[in-house]
């Protein structure tokens, strides 16, 4: 008779929404191994047709509490895109500084109070906090920067206001780059040791090699324009997305599964980004990256932790490279200040979790007719399935405990934000 | 012994329980004061019901979670509605406009999916089904609320929320009035205070996302933005029918009921 091994996860704590893990394994065959999503949809896409082109990204920005400033930033690009409005310098690079504190925010949360706690077998980060008061203030003060900054510049820390179609309705003063260049040097340091902090961490050893997809730019580290790339050779422009990636369905999740046409499931997210554009991260970045050991291309999923801990050094330093060529002159603009017309329009931005592609097609009062948008975790969710696969038969020899948390941690690694994913797509 | 304290998610996007978060360094002051026992986006060390103190984000939009807020209702002494979909439904209350076959179609086999995950495709708020002690409207609410309510909660004393509108907050920071100085379509006088004029103060209108101000009069203002703003009919509809179109102050301008 064949040993029967079943893990079941109810509800996966520390993660951002719900869903369940379901793994079993009869002798040497995997017969299941799934992440099912129960948190319920809430229809973005069908109810966003009939609004406005110019509400967009304020409603998008709902779809996610973590990572609304690359819906934000990805709902107006697509918006400009198809009223053929092309967004100055100013209004690109405010537009990458709050994307930067907004990984910040998100990886400082990811790392240091979703992930590491299951390395010091703590059930989350406040019980950490005796035994490593340090590390824990610091982690606080690292989310709190980037928290801290889309406040200051965007008006509030969650769902920010000033971000608006060709422009943003407040412009930062001189003092509000200077406080802001400030605050991210003092948490430099310790993005510096959160590098060796993590690579020092006991990460499970396993490796299954899948395709990798991110943004890229020739000159600087994409986050919010550029082109999509992947480690089988992927190179399109946002508005081919839907030629190359397309979705599958299941009956046991509300989130859709994405795979790369005629090819396999993808991983997305800090670790395709620095796999793939290494060269582009920040000298400090890259040197921490070394230290550390990490030789892309890396395709050990659980690397992704010390992937974010190397992103946080990039975002800071790239972030107080942009705070110094900023030269603010363009000032502010209304909410309203553009000119409606038919059309539709393609954007793909870096959330922290991965690349997020939205698409509008609006009339000539410029009215949505149409809305498509795919989230990071709906692009991983079938490739967290297939490494879920890849690692159930090593579990057997774990403990049931252990095999358990092996699986959480997995999931965790890939910071899924479960609500993003099933916010609804395709309403044609 | 120290009072459970539980943080729930239903429909919703996790906003507000980062804004919960976000008390950061009194986040450790306040686990001295209650027990976090329920809070999975945060632990994994959960316990079983009932709680003291609960926050619920999100709303209702299918049978588990009715079953659950019931569930956390008859065990809880105070019942929290934590930000605007809990309290109102927000944006995704839009939804309950759209006909059920229209926002089926964004999932291509929506009743092979229903038919083992319900959902009932409407958004309700928890007042809709249960008690609710004390409404946090927002989207999300501000963090001072937040700590304002649990410290309010643990000595039994009224939490002091802002039902003037907007224009309030706006005067006090000597806002020049968007809809007087310059008759842009600000809903800020028909909205509830406690965001500090975010919205105003940073150049832009107000678009109500706190919901009704206690006594708004909706219909004065909707006439305003026709008259004085040139707003079409449809983009009046459009305003209301936003963060709190479900609420009776709104429902009207909203397009009435459904």
């Amino acid at each position: 008779m064949s040993e029967v091994m079943e893990i079941r996860v109810d509800y996966v704590a520390r993660v951002e929404g719900q869903a369940e893990i379901l793994v079993k394994v009869v002798g040497d065959r995997v017969e299941e191994a799934k992440l099912a999503v129960f948190e319920p949809p809430r229809f973005f896409e069908a109810f966003m047709v009939g609004r406005k082109c110019g509400e967009a990204h304020e409603i998008a920005s709902r779809i996610c509490g973590i990572c609304h400033v690359p819906h934000q930033v990805a709902a107006l690009e697509a918006v400009e895109d198809g009223l053929g409005i092309e967004p100055d310098e100013q209004t690109r690079a405010l537009r990458k500084l709050l994307n930067y504190a907004n990984h910040i925010s998100s990886h400082a949360l990811s790392v240091y109070f979703l992930s590491v706690p299951d390395y010091f077998g703590k059930p989350d980060v406040i019980s950490m906090a005796s035994e490593h008061p340090d590390l824990v203030r610091n982690a606080i003060r690292l989310k709190k920067v980037g928290d801290d900054i889309t406040e200051r510049f965007g008006g509030r820390a969650i769902h920010p206001v000033t971000l608006v179609v060709n422009g943003f309705t407040r412009i930062p003063t001189k003092a509000d780059l200077e406080w802001a260049k400030k605050e991210l040097l003092n948490v430099k340091g310790f993005a510096m040791e959160g590098v060796d902090f993590i690579a020092g961490l006991d990460v499970p050893d396993f490796e299954r090699k899948c395709e990798h997809i991110a943004l890229s730019q020739p000159d600087q580290y994409a986050i919010n324009e550029g082109r999509l790339i992947s480690t089988e050779g992927l190179d399109i422009p946002p508005r081919e997305y839907r030629d190359h990636i397309e979705e599958t369905h299941t009956d046991y999740s509300w989130t859709k599964r994405s795979i790369v046409r005629g090819r396999d499931s993808f991983l997305v997210g800090p670790l395709a980004r620095v796999n793939l554009n290494f060269d582009r991260l920040s000298d400090d970045a890259k040197e921490a990256a070394r230290r550390s050991g990490f030789k892309p291309p890396v395709f050990n999923p659980f690397m992704a932790v010390l992937a974010r801990a190397i992103e946080l050094v990039n975002a800071i330093d790239d972030s107080v490279s942009i705070i110094e060529n900023l030269k603010l002159d363009k000032g502010p603009v209304r909410e309203d200040s553009f000119e409606v017309k038919a059309g539709e329009g393609f954007a793909i931005v870096e959330a922290p979790r991965g690349i997020l592609y939205h698409n509008y097609a609006f009339d000539a009062r410029g009215i949505i007719q149409k809305a498509d948008v795919v989230t990071p975790t709906a692009h991983n969710s079938r490739n967290i399935e297939r490494d879920l696969e890849a690692l159930a038969p090593k579990l057997r020899d774990l403990s049931p405990e252990e095999a358990v948390l092996m699986c959480e941690m997995l999931v965790r690694a890939y910071d899924p934000c479960i609500s993003c994913s099933v916010h609804l797509l395709n309403a044609k | 012994m120290k009072p459970k304290l539980a943080v729930v998610k239903m429909t919703g996007c996790a906003g507000c329980q980062m804004e919960v978060l976000r008390i950061e360094d009194k986040l450790l002051d306040l686990t001295g004061a209650v027990e976090i026992a329920y809070f999975y986006m945060a632990t994994s060390a959960n316990r079983h019901g009932p709680y003291d103190i609960v926050l619920v984000e999100g709303s209702v939009s299918t049978p588990r979670e009715l079953r659950e807020l019931k569930e956390l209702r008859d065990g809880a002494k105070l019942l929290i509605a934590l930000g605007d979909c809990a309290c109102s439904g927000c944006l995704p209350s839009i939804v309950n406009w759209v006909p059920p076959e229209e926002s089926a179609k964004v999932y291509e086999r929506f009743l092979e999916i229903h038919s083992r995950k319900e959902s009932f495709q409407r958004v309700s708020p928890l007042s809709a089904h249960v008690r609710v002690d004390l409404e946090l409207r927002g989207c999300p609410p501000n963090r001072d609320a937040i700590l304002e309510a649990l410290k309010g909660a643990l000595l039994g004393i009224r939490p002091f929320l802002r039902e003037h509108p907007v224009c309030v907050e706006c005067k006090l920071k000597e806002n020049a009035c968007l809809l007087v100085c310059e008759g842009r379509p600000c809903m800020g006088p028909v909205t509830a205070a406690g965001c500090g004029a975010a919205c105003p103060s940073n150049g832009r209108v107000c678009e109500g996302c706190y919901g009704p101000m206690s006594d708004a009069n909706a219909s004065s203002l909707a006439e305003i933005f026709a008259r004085r703003c040139g707003l079409s009919q449809e983009d009046i509809v459009r305003k209301f029918r936003k963060y709190a179109g479900l609420m009776p102050a709104f429902s009207k301008e909203a397009g009435g009921k459904i």
